[in-house]
């Protein structure tokens, strides 16, 4: 089923990447890396029963790395012609020139290379075998099950589905080879719902996996997806006060997202962080134990299958490997690529991310809380009068401060029970505090994605509305 | 450098070897199954970007992106595919791909292109970067780092960008239109860090546009753009907490204008109106602003970071009035949506690039000056918020709630502008927000050139404007009193 197994293009690919760094050292470069990606992607619309648009594609592309010595800079082009590749391999070599010496710059030594061993179940060849029409039909059929659960919903924003296969092939000039395919597919319904006043709401839900057996019924997905609409219906502001928060676990994952964020090396070195220093300290209460694992192989019904966040090895071709960032509250480690690594005087944790061009960023794998003991049901019981978090808006997430400011819609939470929905309100507190004030964390840790958080409260944050 | 401005349809036929007869070809085999109306979207895009850190040039990049998009539309369907090889081959695979949405009789094409000139010229014509230049830009970027550091001690950390791209596009359709334009687009972005003994700030700034590198040897030098990033981190230093609740709010003039484009701009787009899923569908003649409200999206505006001689589906943009005294007068609308709903086409077809269908987008938002000074408009507030700029917005096109997320502001005690306070997220219902401008001053500014704006997935450079308004009631989402 799964393979790692090259596709018949791999030599070409390699072929490829082998050729550029070759042209690039004959050109005057000390150390070069390149990148080939190869994707394909499928997509298709159905709104209100009818095909609305179906999109379906190939690219690929080169990116190149070189150093002179210490100075470095990339290039990238989607055109494999002699030609391009030269003018890849010039201009990289001509840009870096013009860049300053950096002690800290350079590929990672060549016994930091590595690629975690086996079958990572990443790529499966059924997301690109499935018919169109049949993928059509399950996007028609999410939408339809959406649009059938409920006489208030009247318009739709459509039924999708989407598949996506790619190739990568990561080479250096120190001697690291590697390549992975992934596969991914999904589906999802986006209904609206109508008062009698005209007023809309709109919501959505979707299952993705990479092989198209472990996706969800289409009708569930789209009675889901239903459920989440309807119940906004009817929104109200609530007035300004200080309330206990309850974070969704879609929600939650965000949260717990910037404490990924406010670990990378990249802002610790510049002490521009909220984690800045804090190694070693106490970051958030005991309950809180936050995990970056890049090798996650789950079983589902059965069928081993890779995360989303899953890869044999990093950005710069070193294996990942899972890191406990925070431990029972405890900054325990950084998120770090070489770079960063070099800057802080340690090593490298695998988490380099590489784009066709720039120099490397910090990437995550799969990302999480450690679920708690409560149910979700518990967590809300216990909140006389408190919110309960199913979307959030905004940019106002500053992690030089901590300052936090979101608009926020949910449902308000009166003696233990969701109430009523509420929206057009903001909530407001510093991540510094929010960390240390999580009273109660779920036992509902799904991974519907790279990042997963069970439903959190938080103490102490201002709510702002009417 | 500038020089002589060449047809931008001929880069295609003599760089990339395409000729009409293949892309007329293309076109049939794209009908072949049927379908209203096919189009080739042809793209070239080189970019460059440098970087400054630690007062190192730590970063030099270059790219190159070559494709071409097909679209067949059919009734409401659009089928799309799109390629990153040029040969005739790969060509007609995509077409062939694209017409699969259709199914009927292959459709009788026209033969012939409407040759077109550029209905109008808003920015200069540049060549691909040279060496020279290079050395200009890394000028640039080295005087923002220090001049951001000689600001102020307190300033640690610097960091400076300069980005700029040459976009080629070409469209040829089955409509006869065959037009192209080449488009500059060059940004300069500053991000300092600075830090007392008790607190650590950032500050953020920026601009540019379709310009070139001459632009930034006045008003707008690298000194311009530090000394501002530097004055907002140190300004942050000594910030208090935002309040909290619904209160007077005065914007300041320039990228403020963010409102207009998540309060109405979003919802006017003609695709969510034409589908009804917008909060603004059916409200065309009726009060969504007070009287003293007049919002337009101009595409024209010459050297603008938002402006295009003409939108990716080859028609001329135009000024299009969208609120005129709070009334709303109309739809930004594309070739799909101006069809299908009979309005005109305002030339807003906007698309990413190649791997993207195009659909309705906005250029320049901004609001008309009214006839309050700005001054006047402070002194009326007696406790409220004063924003004068923001790091982004978002909203939900459907029930109409949109934050955006102040970066610098104040508060306003008794007619006076005091103390700085922290960053704090605004929030307001689309349709309603603006019935509360109150007072619209005579300073009307638009943004400094970097804004970007993304929609389902796909990110195209925009602009905003307004002159200094004060709202009535608007809900601020501070943690303070």
């Amino acid at each position: 089923m799964s393979q790692l197994a090259p596709s018949i293009v791999s030599s070409d690919l390699k072929q490829l990447a082998s050729e550029v760094l070759a042209k690039a050292m004959k050109a005057g470069a000390t150390d070069a890396e390149a990148v080939v990606y190869e994707g394909d992607e499928f997509s298709a619309l159905v709104r209100l029963g009818q095909v609305e648009t179906l999109k379906e594609s190939g690219s690929r592309a080169v990116g190149l790395r070189v150093f002179i010595g210490q100075r470095t800079a990339s290039t990238s082009s989607s055109d494999f012609s002699n030609e391009s590749i030269h003018r890849l391999v010039d201009g990289a070599v001509t840009l870096a020139k013009i860049t300053s010496e950096d002690p800290f710059a350079g590929l990672p030594d060549a016994s930091e290379f590595g690629s975690i061993p086996g079958d990572l179940n990443l790529y499966f060849e059924d997301v690109n075998e499935q018919p169109p029409a049949e993928r059509i039909e399950i996007a028609r059929r999410c939408e339809a099950a959406a649009m059938a659960f409920d006489t208030r919903i009247q318009n739709s924003g459509g039924g999708d589905f989407d598949t996506a296969t790619s190739h990568k092939i990561l080479m250096n000039s120190r001697g690291f080879t590697g390549e992975y395919q992934r596969s991914y597919c999904g589906f999802s319904a986006a209904p609206i719902a109508v008062d009698e006043k005209g007023g809309m709401q709109r919501n959505y839900w979707y299952s993705s996996s990479r092989t198209t057996r472990l996706l969800e019924s289409p009708e569930e997905v789209g009675h889901e997806a239903a459920r989440r609409t309807l119940r906004r219906m009817g929104a109200q502001q609530v007035k300004t006060q200080k309330a206990p928060v309850v974070f969704s676990p879609e929600i939650a994952r965000g949260i717990i997202g910037n404490i990924f964020s406010a670990a990378e090396g990249d802002s610790i070195y510049r002490n521009a962080s909220i984690f800045s220093g804090q190694l070693g300290e106490r970051v958030a209460g005991e309950n809180i134990t936050v995990i970056d694992d890049g090798t996650m192989v789950f079983d589902r019904n059965g069928v081993a299958i890779g995360g989303f966040g899953t890869s044999p090895f990093d950005g710069e071709g070193l294996p990942t490997r899972r890191t406990v960032i925070v431990d029972h509250g405890i900054l325990k480690n950084y998120v770090m690529n070489t770079y960063t690594a070099r800057k802080l005087g340690m090593k490298s944790s695998g988490n380099a991310s590489r784009g066709l061009a720039g120099n490397p960023g910090t990437g995550a794998g799969n990302f999480f809380l450690e679920p708690g003991e409560l149910t979700p049901e518990q967590i809300i019981g216990d909140v006389k009068n408190g919110l309960y978090v199913t979307e959030v808006m905004g940019m106002g997430v500053n992690l030089v401060t901590g300052d936090y400011s979101q608009g926020v819609s949910g449902l308000w939470i009166e003696n233990g029970e969701l109430a009523y929905p509420v929206e057009e309100i903001t909530i407001a507190g510093n991540l510094k505090d929010m960390y240390k004030n999580i009273v109660a964390v779920g036992n509902d840790l799904v991974f519907r994605g790279a990042s997963a958080a069970p439903t959190l409260r938080v103490e102490g944050m201002t709510i702002a509305g009417a | 450098m500038t020089i002589p401005a060449p047809d931008p349809k001929r880069y295609f036929i003599e760089k990339l070897g395409l000729s009409e007869r293949l892309m007329e070809r293309c076109l049939g085999e794209a009908l072949s199954a049927g379908g209203d109306y096919a189009d080739l979207y042809f793209e070239s895009v080189t970019s460059t970007s440098l970087g400054i850190d630690e007062s190192l040039v730590k970063s030099a990049s270059q790219g190159i992106s070559v494709g071409c998009g097909i679209r067949v539309v059919s009734g409401e369907r659009t089928g799309y595919a799109y390629t990153d090889d040029l040969s005739s081959d790969r060509l007609l695979r995509a077409a062939r791909t694209a017409a699969l949405i259709a199914s009927g009789p292959a459709k009788e094409l026209m033969s012939g292109f409407r040759h077109t000139e550029a209905p109008q010229s808003l920015y200069p014509v540049t060549g691909a970067t040279n060496d020279a230049e290079i050395a200009e830009k890394l000028k640039l970027i080295q005087r923002a780092d220090a001049a951001a550091r000689a600001f102020d001690p307190r300033i640690t950390q610097v960091r400076a960008s300069f980005s700029d791209e040459l976009r080629r596009i070409l469209v040829a359709a089955s409509d006869g239109t065959y037009a192209g334009d080449t488009q500059p687009l060059a940004r300069l972005n500053v991000f300092v860090i600075a830090k007392d003994a008790t607190s650590t700030s950032r500050g953020t700034s920026g601009g540019g546009g379709r310009v070139t590198l001459d632009f930034f040897e006045a008003d707008k030098s690298p000194e311009h753009f530090a000394r501002e990033a530097a004055r907002t981190a140190i300004l942050q230093l000594g910030a208090v907490d935002a309040p909290a609740g619904e209160m007077e709010v005065v914007l300041g003039p320039g990228w403020p204008g963010v409102l207009l484009h998540e309060a109405v701009g979003h919802g006017l787009e003609a695709d969510f109106n034409r589908k009804g899923t917008s909060a603004f569908a059916g409200l065309i003649g009726q009060q969504v602003a007070s009287s003293k409200v007049t919002v337009v999206d101009n595409g024209l505006m010459p050297n603008r970071r938002g402006s295009i001689n003409m939108d990716d589906e080859g028609n001329p943009t135009q000024e299009t009035v969208l609120i005129e005294n709070g009334i709303l007068k109309g739809y930004l609308s594309d070739k799909l949506s101006s069809r299908l709903m009979g309005t005109p086409n305002t030339g807003s077809g906007r698309r990413e690039s190649y791997h993207h269908i195009p659909m309705p987008r906005m250029t320049n938002t901004y609001m008309l000056n009214g006839d309050d000074m700005p001054e006047d408009i402070i002194k009326s507030v007696k406790r409220g918020l004063y924003a004068v700029n923001f790091g982004g917005g978002q909203v939900d096109i459907t029930n109409g709630k949109f934050v955006f997320s102040a970066s610098e502001a104040y508060l306003i005690e008794d007619g006076k502008v005091t103390r700085p306070v922290k960053g704090a997220t605004l929030i307001g219902n689309g349709p309603e927000a603006l019935k509360y401008v109150s007072m619209v001053g005579n300073d009307l500014a638009l943004d400094e050139g970097i804004g970007t704006c993304g929609k389902a997935g796909q990110s195209v450079p925009v602009g905003v404007g307004m002159p200094t308004v004060k709202l009535d009631r608007m809900t601020v989402g501070g943690t303070g009193q």
